[in-house]
């Protein structure tokens, strides 16, 4: 690309806002009632993981993995990359998140993180689950456009943020899949918010403080954590 | 009862017909424009082109929702009733070359079509093959005009396009860049290579066009298509918070947006200009700006000075 330097976020944007909301919309429509039924199975296993801790963690890795992949296909390929040439991409960026979500799946080193991320991955769950689907009105949207847990990538993103938040594990081999995790999912956050950023929509801050939210959880739980080692 | 044209249009008339325009009874306002357009003639064979034609980055992109697709093809249709011609698209828009395809479809294929499309592929090798895959969207016998789309691969994909023209796969072969990057190097190739089209970025703001590539074209007898207009909406959003100046009456324009588009039509080297909308309202409007009075040199002058004073 010559003359990078005169190109602008708004260069790339090839749809208009209107066609991005009415993919939602679409896909809503073609895949009811998945969406009360994700929600529910969503809500049921954040509680799981609310009691119950460690076993919930495998159980809900690989429910994501499955969540990532089908978004991948259903959404990215299916409606995202006929109006934006970059789709297919991201739509590797699921699949590769789903294969390393389902490697967490079988690992039996998962343990859940320390109370202060927990409380900050349930958050993010929460808002995962029963947040996004309410951002299409909040932002003067129809609710037919609402954005669902396995459906729509920012909430299945943001599950998945919960999740990365909410665990640690113990092997090198492990870590090293959740920081494949943590780029994919980070790198998502970024994207979906200068997307939203360009077409004018204040919904981009929603992935971003949540992004901002995730990563400051765990810095500030190393940080206590290395000062309990200190003492 | 007949009005007789008075001064100011007669000599608006005269000024036209010199610059090879035809100026049809004065249309404004939104409503459907009856009468011709005004038409530009092709340097290269003197075919007459309306001056507005329909731009489709973004507008036509709406992936495989049917309903906004039949919009897009109320858009064509109004286009066609309104008697316009040329319609630009490129590979590099997403879905709007099925889009057209489907457009055109439903209206079972306007023979006054003026079909002008892109090659939008580095690895020349791949030039045919893209071009026979816009071939099918359309479903049109072969393009009007194929262009290479802002100088990606110009060196192969030229000579290719000048065979195909040749072998009369193709009427016309052009080059294009958008917002003003790579002048130089346009410059450059109009310079050296047989271009019948050349398509570039000209609006009331962005006016370097008018230091060497316009008159450039002119010289060389280029056909001159012109895109971003309205930069993609941000001028006329910006112009919309000031009303309209008394002048825009004297050439017959009821929006901003007819202003900004018979200001870049009215240059003696442009030949047609192609504003993308989604709306039939802005569609109609849009072709209003072909119809009526255009601005003269003074006048042009006034509006740069005054638009880049707001």
């Amino acid at each position: 690309m010559t003359e990078w330097w005169t190109y602008r976020p708004g260069d790339f944007l090839m749809f208009a806002p209107r066609t991005y909301w009415r993919l939602f919309e679409l896909h809503n429509q073609a895949w009811w009632p998945a969406q009360p039924l994700l929600l529910v199975a969503g809500v049921a296993w954040l509680v799981w993981w609310m009691r119950c801790g460690a076993p919930a963690l495998r159980v809900g890795a690989a429910a994501l993995a499955l969540a990532l992949a089908f978004v991948g296909w259903a959404f990215m390929l299916q409606r995202y990359a006929p109006i934006n040439w970059a789709a297919s991409g991201f739509a590797l960026g699921f699949f590769v998140a789903a294969a390393s979500s389902a490697a967490l799946a079988s690992r039996g080193d998962l343990h859940a993180a320390s109370l202060g991320r927990l409380r900050a991955a349930w958050s993010l769950c929460g808002s995962a689950l029963v947040g996004c689907p309410m951002l299409a009105a909040a932002f003067g949207r129809p609710a037919t456009q609402a954005e669902f847990f396995g459906l729509a990538p920012d909430p299945t993103v943001l599950m998945t943020l919960g999740l990365l938040v909410g665990l640690q594990a113990n092997s090198a081999l492990t870590r090293a899949v959740l920081a494949v995790l943590w780029v994919l999912v980070l790198t998502w956050c970024v994207v979906s918010a200068a997307t939203l950023w360009t077409m004018g929509s204040a919904q981009g801050w929603v992935m971003f403080v949540s992004a901002a939210i995730a990563v400051a959880s765990v810095r500030v739980s190393a940080r206590h954590a290395a000062r309990r080692q200190a003492y | 009862m007949t009005t007789r044209p008075d001064r100011r249009q007669w000599l608006t008339g005269a000024a036209a017909a010199a610059l090879g325009l035809t100026i049809p009874a004065p249309a404004v306002g939104t409503a459907r424009v009856a009468g011709t357009p005004v038409t530009r003639r092709i340097p290269s064979s003197g075919e007459a082109l309306p001056v507005v034609g329909l731009g489709s980055w973004i507008t036509f992109n709406v992936g495989r929702d049917a309903a906004a697709r039949e919009v897009s093809a109320g858009i064509v249709r109004a286009f066609f009733e309104s008697g316009g011609r040329l319609i630009d698209c490129s590979p590099m828009y997403g879905s709007s070359q099925p889009t057209i395809g489907h457009a055109l479809a439903r209206l079972a294929h306007p023979t006054t079509l003026f079909s002008a499309e892109k090659v939008w592929v580095g690895d020349a090798a791949q030039g045919a093959a893209q071009i026979e895959a816009s071939r099918a969207f359309w479903n049109v016998p072969r393009f009007d005009l194929m262009q290479v789309h802002n100088l990606l691969g110009w060196r192969e994909h030229l000579p290719r396009l000048l065979e195909m023209k040749a072998a009369g796969r193709l009427r016309y072969v052009g080059i294009t860049t958008s917002e003003g990057r790579r002048h130089a190097e346009l410059e450059q190739i109009m310079r050296t290579q047989p271009l019948d089209f050349v398509q570039l970025s000209y609006n009331l703001l962005d006016r370097e066009a008018e230091q060497r590539l316009l008159p450039l074209a002119q010289q060389r007898g280029i056909a001159v298509i012109v895109n971003r207009p309205f930069r993609e909406g941000a001028l006329l959003d910006e112009l919309r918070r000031h009303r309209l100046p008394a002048w825009a009456a004297e050439i017959d324009c009821s929006s901003w947006a007819q202003v900004a588009l018979k200001f870049v039509t009215s240059h003696p080297a442009v030949t047609c200009v192609i504003p993308a909308t989604s709306q039939i309202a802005h569609l109609r409007e849009n072709m209003a700006a072909a119809h009526g009075r255009m601005p003269d040199a003074a006048l042009r002058a006034r509006i740069g000075i005054e638009v880049a004073a707001l």
